[in-house]
């Protein structure tokens, strides 16, 4: 099996572990539960950072720096703003 | 990439997936988001060492991710918290441009192979649509485009776009590829995106914002590929495959088939008027009436809408609760899915206000119990307790499921003024007998039914 094909196995699993996660989530959670997936999805700062290490010149280093402050954004942002979020459904149960 | 890094990039993985298992409990939810961030943590530190950067490229990278978490941090906290559906379309617009940008670079990089090419054009194209389609969805929600905006053969128009964007791209996999060309291919990928959400009215843009999520994962699951990283591989797919779940039940707490959302204009199948249908008057009420009538109530049902989010009102309707039930009426709130402006909103605007849990009541529960209810209050909801969706085969938002709001002995509504509701449409509920209309500003107005009740 080339790494390729392992790859598209885990590629595979991956999507069906998606779908079994969220099955019968409460529609109360929807928001957090977006916001929350949408900072996972953050982690292409470390494709961002990986591209930037390895650019050449004036042009892909502003691109590989655009890509790094969007995701950095992303990651931290998205993580910031779940917690807000979530930590107001904890204070409400006195 | 060594073990160590390979095992550490693993741990992240499974982090992520513990993470998004207990966020999808109300109680386990903020751990669970910790517990992702936790592993983000990990593979940001297992990045360091892959790192073979020249000393500018260096300052470039943490210079940029200082600007990052500057700015996000910024946009996390200052905030409100009905402007929370908006943020979250940014910061997924952040990811998705990220994953256009890690595209071509790596493209311009290292561009051979078929497959390599393949996902790069992917997670190019993928990224940049959800790029500037975030930020459409953005501008939709801060109101800056009233109407869906639909021309004659749009959808023919757009699909005339793709299949360029695919000429394109299968130009682009030959051994002389230009990076004019690629330019032009994302910058009509951007083109594509803003296209496909103009025509999507207002209130679907958090079914948007979620397929756009998912995008954004897979165009991170694609770029995971093109530098065979299993992390961005697994969490980008995860967030695809979830997000897209989540896309199709949101739809469904709707009634309606996604394709119906991103395809079909909303709002343009019933012509007819509320004042055709019923016959009937809208009665309004004065806030001392109505007040005594909350007053005297047995059970009182609230129906929060995003007329009580923009009004900041979350507070003053959580004080005529507490004093509701102080002088021994039973309250509850009624949910209905998509109240708000994307699922769950309305419970993290409740949740704010410290409106406690046992009070909320989701529609299914309520709906058998409204017989029984003395007032339901609605408090700039409309879409959510129109009757139309039972009764109106050629309303839009028939077969919606719906707050039954009409059964209740009285209802009153709080409204600024006889405006249609999200879906454009008019609701006959406000003509019913059983109707009373309290105009003006809910927060003004729920402030004047705290001090009456009180008085009274």
């Amino acid at each position: 099996m080339t790494v390729g094909v392992l790859t598209f196995f885990v590629f595979l699993l991956a999507i069906f572990l998606g779908f079994e996660l969220i099955f019968k989530v409460p529609s109360m959670l929807h928001t957090p539960l977006m916001s929350g997936t949408n900072a996972i999805h953050g982690i292409i700062l470390v494709g961002g950072i990986l591209a930037l290490a390895g650019a050449d010149g004036m042009v892909e280093r502003a691109v590989g720096f655009a890509a790094v402050v969007l995701g950095a954004a992303n990651v931290f942002g998205g993580f910031m703003v779940t917690d807000r979020m979530l930590q107001m459904f904890r204070k409400k149960k006195r | 990439m060594s073990t160590p890094i390979a095992l550490a990039f693993l741990a992240a993985s499974v982090l992520f997936i513990i993470g998004i298992k207990l966020l999808s409990s109300p109680k386990s939810a903020r751990t669970g988001n910790l517990v992702a961030a936790a592993g983000m943590l990990i593979a940001l530190l297992a990045t360091l060492p892959l790192l073979h950067a020249p000393a500018v490229n260096a300052t470039l990278i943490v210079a940029g991710i200082l600007l990052g978490l500057a700015v996000g941090a910024v946009g996390a906290y200052r905030v409100k918290m009905t402007a929370m559906p908006q943020m979250v379309a940014l910061f997924n617009g952040a990811g998705g441009g990220a994953a256009a940008l890690v595209a071509a670079i790596e493209f311009t990089a290292h561009g051979t192979g078929t497959s390599f090419i393949a996902s790069m054009l992917f997670a190019a194209l993928i990224g940049a649509v959800s790029f500037s389609g975030s930020i459409i969805a953005f501008a939709k929600l801060e109101g800056h485009f009233d109407k869906p905006v639909t021309y004659p053969g749009q959808q023919f128009a757009n699909a005339g776009l793709l299949v360029l964007i695919a000429v394109l791209g299968f130009t682009l996999f030959g051994p002389a590829h230009s990076l004019v060309v690629l330019v032009i291919f994302l910058g009509l990928a951007l083109v594509f995106g803003v296209l496909m959400v103009m025509p999507i009215g207002g209130a679907d843009m958090p079914v948007v914002i979620s397929l756009l999520n998912s995008f954004t994962g897979l165009a991170v699951a694609a770029d995971g590929f093109a530098i065979s990283n299993l992390a961005l591989i697994v969490a980008g797919t995860l967030v695809g495959s979830s997000g897209t779940l989540l896309t199709l039940s949101m739809c469904k707490a709707m009634n309606r088939p996604v394709t119906n959302v991103l395809f079909g204009a909303f709002g343009k199948a019933s012509a007819e008027t509320a004042s055709d249908v019923a016959g009937g008057a809208v009665k309004p009420i004065q806030a001392d009436e109505a007040a005594l009538l909350l007053g005297v109530a047995q059970h009182v049902v609230v129906v929060p809408g995003y007329g009580l989010a923009v009004a900041q009102a979350q507070h003053q309707v959580r004080q005529l609760a507490d004093e509701l039930v102080q002088r021994g009426v039973e309250v509850s709130f009624a949910i209905h899915p998509v109240a708000g402006r994307m699922p769950g909103h309305m419970n993290v605007l409740l949740a704010e206000a410290s409106v406690p849990y046992e009070m909320l009541v989701e529609m299914e529960a309520i709906n058998p119990q409204m017989s029984r209810v003395s007032v339901c209050l609605v408090i700039g909801a409309n879409d959510v307790v129109n009757p139309a969706a039972h009764e109106d085969k050629a309303s839009p938002i028939f077969g919606m499921p719906i707050i039954e709001a009409e059964k209740a002995a009285t209802v009153i509504v709080l409204k600024r003024s006889m405006g249609k509701g999200f879906a454009g449409i008019e609701n006959r509920l406000f003509l019913r007998d059983n109707c009373r209309m309290l105009f003006g500003d809910a927060r003004a107005s729920l402030q004047e039914l705290v001090a009456l009740v009180k008085a009274g």
